[in-house]
């Protein structure tokens, strides 16, 4: 298969120049190389330009509600565990109206994959602040500087609990999809908050604004691994490593401005995936999921033998 | 009291067993055979405040909660100064001598309104504000007073099973319960048969409660305690019988529909069920091996209809379960399924609102708020159980609507429903059948290239539905107006023929649906004087219209179960014009009937309503239908109980 073979045949309404393109090259592309079945892909959508992405892609697609992309992902995973789940919402859709999905999803730590697409504004609403915006900025629709301060989407992945935390840079199509194939493939819950510029409402944070630093002279993106930076915390680690881990994860997450990091923040494959959890409290849950019940006869009869129920009530 | 009926009542602190007292007592009498019917009432609090049990028992079967019972044990003096002034002309009251000095206005946690109205009584009699005093403020009732000394039956316990004061204190519910078995004859093998079976395993407390029940036993002997108090005469059942509450019936339910999964939040009254299911999720299968439904606690209610919306897209039975704060938060989700054409059931416990209301105490107050939950207009099913019994196929059948019509259903109860026991016969699973409507079927390998047309244009507003992860299944689908394929449209025609669609599937279960599933009649069928209701005043209603007949009125009920889409037809061949109507409902504003002058034309010629927070007694609606029946009601009647 290749990148194209996932792209729905529906005319797409994104703005030209509007980094949710690149985003969803990358996924295609991800797609792609990971090989993977179409019908076997869910993509969830919340509300907003970027609860879009499930239209144009020729997965299947669920466009959810404002704030809630995360607990409908969540309930199709768990009753069908064999599916390969990925969320996809706005920073405002995820840290304001969801951001109580955003931290629940995280300590679950089910294996599904969240993308954050990070620009700053409500672009569908016309440009107001989200909850990315620092104190004192102000971005173009806004009529006056921001009077509350920002989420840091990095730190608040990984205080909630995703074993696995990233951000990606949406016109780096090539490394962004590398880091969705990651994600994928990690054994938990996934994070990647992708910096997307919006080129109508944040005039402050555009393409040029990542791509160069007016003092420095320097792109302010820079890869976190090509400057070795280590995310990996082995199975089995002690507390020492893993506070080690979390704190340079943390003094990375503080990063912004001259230069500001992209790739893997922090990547813990040892923690307990939820449904390994569950299987131990139903052992039969990875054959007999919610999915592939209810167990019935050719009568339609169910197959559930409640007897021993009865006889607890049984006078 | 009559002779065909007993109501026992329990009164204590919430923490010191209330709860499982009446239990031992309620189990004890239906292994005599009795019908036994059971009612909870409880503070939203952990420890200290008061909650009373009651426990009918009957030789037929009943479905009315009384006001008054024959038999009160007081576990405290707080119980006393709550229900003595309930007490039946004959009844007997069982406290502890000790009490019995207890100043009234040392009890913190009564009521002021209530202090105010026994200090009146007292003040009224000439008799001190103690427990003595208000034993004797009531010249006209001839209750019998048992004042046990369970100061020595702990020293004997303590003594004897070596255990510490606070341990032994603790059995004085049982004790109680013992004293009032005595006195009704029952033996007290039967009592500590059911000690042994739930304390199986956990020899101390056997012992300890056995002897507690042996020195009550003991104490009615030696005492020579005069009663008046008799068990009605025992038409001994020999069908096995299950003692199970609404909740558990609910539960039940679900497992027998074969649910895959449960996301809930926690909140009164509702949690229970999802707390019972938990404990039950792991249900061997008839053919080997096990299967069970996945109940999982989400972080808020937006949160756990989403995810229940979400596990429906794969092809799961889904429900989630809640109380109206949580059903507030769930209406987004529950458009969302309008539009989507998702099914998923909501079972709502009914409290008392609005907002936090009062959390453990019952209403129904909900119905119309249920009836237009959402923005925009969807096609949703809203049924509500009427007993125990009902509780068990309607959870049952909420999947079938669910998934045959695609839809949300909402299935209703209340806060009295779920803490309801009673004795029911074994739930008949033989006719019991689970239709998933009309499921897409895996295409060939040409057309699994395409997407599937999810949302279909059919005549009967049905479109195939297929599952996420589904080979040759793949789809798309959202909360954005769409076209077939499931993609963003807002053309005006395919908007008008989507609304049209989603609403066809109402027409066809308003169509398929059977009678009886949507309503029941009760009582003589000829008569005029016509009780309309619905939910849980089933119990109080069919009981009053029985006794009604008996005594030579003529009077019929109709329970109405659908209550959307509301059985018109069905209820215009039933109720004629010059039928005198008597709607039923425990809310201020009369919602249902409301609804029925909204879909019939007709309204109520006498509303009964209570808002108090409890249901209905038997004696509230037998009362206000005398008064219809003898010309002299107003047009509405509200009852308000101070000792509930």
């Amino acid at each position: 298969m290749n990148p194209k073979d996932y792209s729905a045949d529906i005319h797409n309404d994104w703005c030209a120049g509007c980094g949710d393109h690149g985003i969803l090259n990358a996924l295609e592309k991800a797609f792609a190389e990971l090989k993977l079945q179409k019908h076997q892909v869910a993509v969830f959508g919340g509300i907003g330009c970027s609860g879009k992405t499930p239209y144009y892609l020729d997965t299947n697609g669920v466009h959810t509600l404002h704030g809630r992309v995360l607990p409908f992902a969540t309930g199709a995973k768990l009753a069908n565990p064999q599916l390969t789940v990925i969320a996809v919402g706005g920073d405002g859709d995820g840290l304001g109206i969801g951001a109580g999905h955003f931290a629940n999803a995280g300590r679950r730590n089910l294996d599904i994959t969240y993308l954050l697409y990070n620009n700053g504004v409500y672009g569908l609403t016309k440009g107001q602040a989200a909850p990315t915006i620092r104190q004192g900025e102000k971005t173009k629709a806004m009529s006056l500087p921001s009077m509350q301060s920002h989420l840091n989407p990095i730190m608040l992945a990984l205080t909630a609990g995703f074993s696995w935390v990233a951000r990606g840079y949406a016109y780096d199509t090539h490394q962004l999809s590398t880091l969705i194939q990651n994600a994928i493939t990690h054994k938990g819950s996934s994070f990647i908050e992708i910096l997307q510029p919006c080129p109508i409402y944040n005039d402050l944070h555009d393409k040029q604004w990542y791509e160069q630093c007016e003092a420095t002279k320097l792109p302010r993106i820079y890869s976190l691994q090509e400057e070795d930076y280590d995310s990996y915390v082995p199975p089995g680690a002690n507390k020492e490593v893993h506070e080690q881990k979390m704190i340079q994860c943390v003094m990375k997450a503080q990063e912004w401005d001259e230069r500001i990091p992209v790739g893997v923040f922090y990547h813990e494959p040892g923690r307990a995936e939820l449904s390994q959890q569950i299987a131990t409290q139903q052992t039969f849950y990875q054959a007999l999921p919610p999915a592939r019940q209810p167990a019935i006869d050719k009568n339609n009869q169910n197959l559930l033998d409640l007897h021993h129920i009865y006889a607890e009530l049984t006078i | 009291m009559s002779n065909q009926s007993l109501v026992w009542r329990i009164g204590g602190a919430q923490g010191h067993g209330v709860d499982s007292a009446s239990t031992l007592f309620a189990r004890s009498s239906a292994k005599l055979g009795f019908h036994v019917l059971g009612r909870r009432e409880y503070h939203s609090n952990i420890i200290g405040r008061h909650s009373y049990s009651d426990v009918r028992i009957s030789n037929r079967q009943v479905g009315g909660h009384c006001a008054s019972p024959d038999i009160l044990l007081c576990l405290d003096p707080e119980s006393l100064c709550r229900h003595i002034n309930t007490i039946t002309e004959q009844g007997c009251i069982v406290i502890d001598a000790a009490d019995i000095d207890v100043d009234l206005t040392s009890l913190k946690f009564l009521d002021a309104s209530l202090k105010k109205q026994l200090l009146e009584q007292l003040s009224l009699t000439k008799q001190p504000s103690t427990i003595s005093g208000l034993l004797a403020c009531l010249p006209d009732k001839k209750f019998t007073v048992v004042k046990i000394p369970f100061a020595t039956f702990s020293e004997t316990l303590q003594n004897t099973c070596a255990v510490p004061r606070s341990l032994a204190a603790r059995s004085k519910n049982i004790a109680m319960v013992a004293v009032s078995a005595a006195i009704l004859n029952i033996t007290e093998a039967i009592l500590v048969a059911e000690i042994e079976r739930v304390f199986a395993g956990k020899q101390k407390a056997v012992e300890l409660s056995c002897l507690t029940i042996h020195l009550a036993y003991e104490y009615v002997k030696t005492a020579i305690v005069q009663s008046r108090i008799n068990l009605p005469e025992n038409v001994k059942a020999n069908e096995q019988r299950l003692w199970i509450n609404g909740y558990q019936s609910v539960a039940l339910g679900k497992l027998a529909a074969g649910m895959g999964m449960q996301p809930y939040y926690p909140i009164s009254p509702a949690t229970d069920e999802s707390h019972y299911l938990e404990a039950h999720q792991t249900v061997p299968l008839l053919e080997g091996g096990h299967a069970g439904p996945l109940v999982i606690q989400t972080e808020d209610e937006l949160a756990a209809i989403t995810m229940a919306c979400g596990a429906a897209l794969t092809g799961a039975r889904v429900a989630t379960s809640t109380s109206g704060p949580g059903f507030s938060l769930m209406v987004e989700g529950l458009g969302w399924a309008g539009m989507n054409e998702v099914p998923v059931v909501v079972t709502l416990y009914q409290r008392g609102g609005p907002s936090t209301g009062m959390p453990t105490r019952t209403e129904q107050g909900d119905l119309q708020f249920v009836l237009n939950a959402g923005h925009g207009e969807f096609p949703r099913i809203v049924l509500a159980s009427g007993d125990v019994q009902d509780c068990f196929y309607d959870a049952c059948r909420a999947f079938n609507y669910a998934e045959r019509y695609q839809l949300p259903v909402i299935h209703m109860l209340d806060k009295n429903l779920a803490s309801t026991s009673e004795t029911v016969l074994p739930f008949d699973e033989q006719d019991l059948r689970i239709e998933r409507g009309e499921l897409a079927q895996a295409r060939n390998e040409n057309e699994s290239e395409q997407h599937m047309p999810r949302f279909q244009i059919t005549d009967n507003g049905l479109s195939p539905r297929p599952g996420l992860g589904e080979s040759g299944q793949r789809f798309w689908t959202t909360g954005v107006e769409h076209s077939e394929w499931g993609q963003v449209c807002e053309d005006p025609l395919v908007r008008t023929s989507m609304m049209e669609k989603r609403a066809r599937k109402l027409a066809l279960a308003a169509d398929e649906i059977p009678l009886v599933e949507k309503l029941a009649t009760y009582g003589n069928e000829q008569a005029t004087l016509t009780i309309v209701s619905w939910g849980s005043n089933k119990g109080v209603v069919v009981e009053t219209v029985e006794q009604l007949n008996r005594e030579g009125q003529a009077v019929r009920a109709i329970m109405v179960k659908l209550l959307w889409p509301l059985p018109v037809t069905e209820l215009q061949k039933l109720i004629r014009k010059n039928d005198t109507l008597v709607v039923v409902e425990c809310n201020q504003s009369g919602q249902f009937n409301r609804l029925l002058k909204e879909q019939l034309g007709r309204e109520a010629d006498h509303l009964i309503l209570k808002y108090t927070g409890r249901p209905f007694s038997l004696e509230e609606i037998s009362q206000s239908m005398h008064k219809i029946i003898s010309g002299q009601a107003e047009k509405i009647m509200i009852h308000a109980n101070p000792f509930e």
